[in-house]
């Protein structure tokens, strides 16, 4: 047989059949959900008469709406609060399993797949919320849905989905110190553009993905639809298996060896055909950053602002409105641009080694004056975790409010927002207009280590001259 | 389960929201996303870029009397990136809109729209600008929008457009919404179910 791809044995193994479009009936074998993007699609189910097809096979959390500070029930926000009991009650109905906001294992849904050890690897995964490409970081082709789909995977447990093509994206070399699984994401997009992934999943594969942690890969593949790949993976290795063995949901005794033999044939073969691959040499990614509003409009951190009269034509509205609403001289240095607020959380930046690093680099240091800066632990396990060592304490100590697990101000649907036109050094996924919850409000996307270098200077700043080149080398 | 309408065309008058990239948060901010039902998203549309902070009109062309009552939207490239709430299309669609008009699609927002059969045709730069310049020049100017050409009709002349052979063949055929037919494979989907390790075993707890 013919060398073969990951992402061919997985699709392979879970196509059903070919429905009358030419679609493939895809079986998903794990199914996420949330309260978003869920109680319409029970509501579907209800309206049809249909029940939960595997509710042994769904899993529950809460983590778009709830607050990180007050948490205790009913919430402030009526609508909140609707949103929190609909998904209790929808769990409990239909006997699916509900990780709870005092469970102790609440958390963002994409942390709390991979540490249950619920996310393994040569499984498909769905949810309704766009970063569950999060998830491909364990070989897993996972992607994010509509509502609809929601729908269609609680009544069938498959979906009609059009298989993407798939590019390898090659990364090789060393990192230097100071660069971040987030800068590597972020050159990658700002390489391939914003659209550059549409129809795509994206193989990342190469010296730099094979020596990440899990919790990198994870950032990695958190934000493969910010370049429009709905998918993005890695190849399975020991990395993943230690990470998972001995998780709750991870297969036990034989069962696991038996499973970690399995996965280990699943990594793509050498020789398998790629529809596109793109190689990239880790020397060339800086400490990146976004200066626009999208992020796809990254530069480099010692790089100044484009200029509209020096980006290609088809650029050039687009500079130009982004410079407007950033409020961003154009051919500038973004060096030395204020922040009002610095944010250390989501699904891409918000686990514990996101917070040791932090840790790390914050001993001795003070959050700037007119700074507000928060830090939110992306799940309960990994705030529990921190506080065993002692990284609330320094984070504390420096001047961050130190909260409880959600998303927090990534997509501001709780009261972690911005202000007005407040600049925000964000260690999340989006630098969208109003993302952060003001219509005015800016972000400026980077590592964590950078948000906190942004955080002590209150300017936008170079974490390695910030805290020394020793310091930052992970 | 209801049975669909069979989609061949659009047609009607248009509204022109410029811009590349233009997310689904901008499409709805995330705070119209608090709620249980999709019944209220219209106003919510576009709403950051329809009224300034203080609640005042931006005279976003979305509210220009003369547009009310259009059915198709026409914007820039990668139309709905980002997030994949549905409630994006659920906006666009039940503020009337029939068909959008982009130079390319975010993936998750296509499929969306295209289960509610909101039709999603892209068209290259040089159309698109020349389909753009003409509804923002006149109000009244009826476009026609063909599912099985994949084509766009703006005063007597005809685009050609991009429209994913799997999406023309579901609107066409009124089997945009999947879920009856994916129910029909159950037989093969509890097969596949047996054969998968980790779903066989249950929940591996």
């Amino acid at each position: 047989m013919a060398p073969r791809t990951l992402f061919d044995k997985v699709w392979d193994s879970h196509a059903v059949r070919v429905l009358e479009n030419g679609q493939t009936q895809l079986f998903i074998g794990t199914h996420l959900i949330h309260e978003v993007t869920s109680p319409q699609a029970f509501g579907m189910l209800d309206d049809l008469g249909l029940g939960v097809r595997m509710p042994e096979r769904t899993f529950a959390t809460v983590d778009h709406i709830v607050p990180t500070d007050a948490r205790e029930e009913p919430f402030a926000d009526e609508l909140a609060d609707q949103m929190i009991k609909a998904l209790r009650a929808n769990c409990t109905r239909h006997g699916i399993t509900y990780f709870d906001l005092h469970s102790g294992l609440q958390g963002i849904v994409h942390m709390v797949g991979p540490e249950q050890g619920i996310t393994q690897p040569g499984s498909t995964i769905a949810c309704g919320d766009s970063h569950t490409s999060t998830h491909g970081a364990f070989g897993a082709v996972a992607f994010g849905i509509g509502t609809s789909q929601v729908r269609d995977v609680l009544a069938t447990q498959t979906l009609a989905m059009s298989k993407p093509k798939l590019r390898r994206i090659e990364v090789n070399g060393e990192l230097g110190p100071g660069v971040y699984a987030k800068d590597v994401i972020l050159h990658i997009i700002r390489t391939l553009g914003v659209n550059g992934g549409i129809g795509y999943a994206y193989e990342y594969a190469g010296e730099v993905f094979e020596r990440m942690s899990m919790e990198q890969r994870m950032t990695v593949c958190n934000m493969s639809i910010e370049g429009g790949a709905r998918c993005g993976y890695v190849n399975p290795d020991q990395t993943t298996f230690d990470y998972l063995e001995g998780r709750p949901y991870a297969p036990k005794g034989a069962e696991w060896d038996a499973a970690v033999q399995r996965w280990r044939a699943l990594a793509s073969e050498s020789g398998a055909r790629y529809d596109d691959v793109v190689v990239l040499d880790a020397a060339e990614i800086a400490p990146t950053v976004t200066w626009g509003i999208n992020p796809g409009q990254a530069i480099a951190i010692g790089e100044n602002v484009p200029h509209p009269d020096r980006v290609p034509a088809a650029e050039r509205a687009g500079t130009l409105e982004a410079l407007k609403h950033m409020k961003l001289t154009a051919g500038a240095p973004i060096q030395g641009t204020p922040i009002d607020v610095a944010f250390l959380g989501s699904c891409t930046n918000a686990r514990l080694s996101d917070f040791r690093e932090v840790a790390s680099v914050l001993r001795d240091r003070r959050v700037a004056p007119g700074v507000k800066a928060i830090a939110v632990p992306g799940s309960t396990l990994v705030k529990e975790a921190c506080e065993r060592e002692g990284i609330d304490e320094i984070l504390k100590r420096a001047g961050f409010e130190w909260r409880a697990a959600g998303c927090s101000m990534c997509l501001a649907m709780n009261p972690d927002k911005l202000e007005g036109d407040q600049l925000c050094a964000s260690s999340s996924n989006r630098n969208f207009k109003g993302r952060q919850g003001s219509a005015t409000g800016r972000t400026v996307l980077m590592s964590p280590v950078m948000v906190a270098a942004a955080a002590v200077t209150g300017v936008v700043s170079d974490a390695r001259s910030v805290f020394g080149e020793a310091t930052v080398s992970a | 389960m209801a049975t669909l309408q069979p989609i061949a065309g659009i047609a009607g008058r248009a509204v022109a929201v410029p811009g590349d990239d233009i997310d689904t948060d901008r499409i709805i901010p995330a705070r119209y996303l608090r709620c249980v039902t999709f019944d209220d998203l219209a106003d919510g549309l576009f709403r950051d870029e329809r009224f300034d902070d203080d609640g005042r009109s931006t005279s976003h062309p979305l509210d220009e009397p003369v547009r009310a009552g259009a059915t198709v939207l026409v914007s820039g490239r990668n139309f709905g990136c980002g997030s994949s709430r549905e409630h994006a299309p659920q906006a666009i669609r039940r503020a009337g809109f029939e068909a959008v008009v982009a130079g390319s699609f975010g993936e998750i927002f296509f499929g969306n729209a295209t289960t509610l059969g909101l039709v999603c045709l892209a068209l290259d730069d040089e159309s698109l600008e020349a389909v753009q310049s003409a509804v923002q020049a006149d109000p009244a100017l009826e476009l026609s929008i063909s599912v099985a050409d994949a084509s766009i009709t703006v005063a007597d002349k005809t685009y050609p457009g991009e429209l994913a052979d799997a999406a023309r063949t579901a609107l066409l055929s009124g089997r945009y919404d999947p879920l009856a037919e994916l129910l029909a494979g159950e037989e093969a989907v509890a097969a596949v179910a047996a054969s998968l390790p980790y779903v066989a075993a249950g929940s591996g707890r």
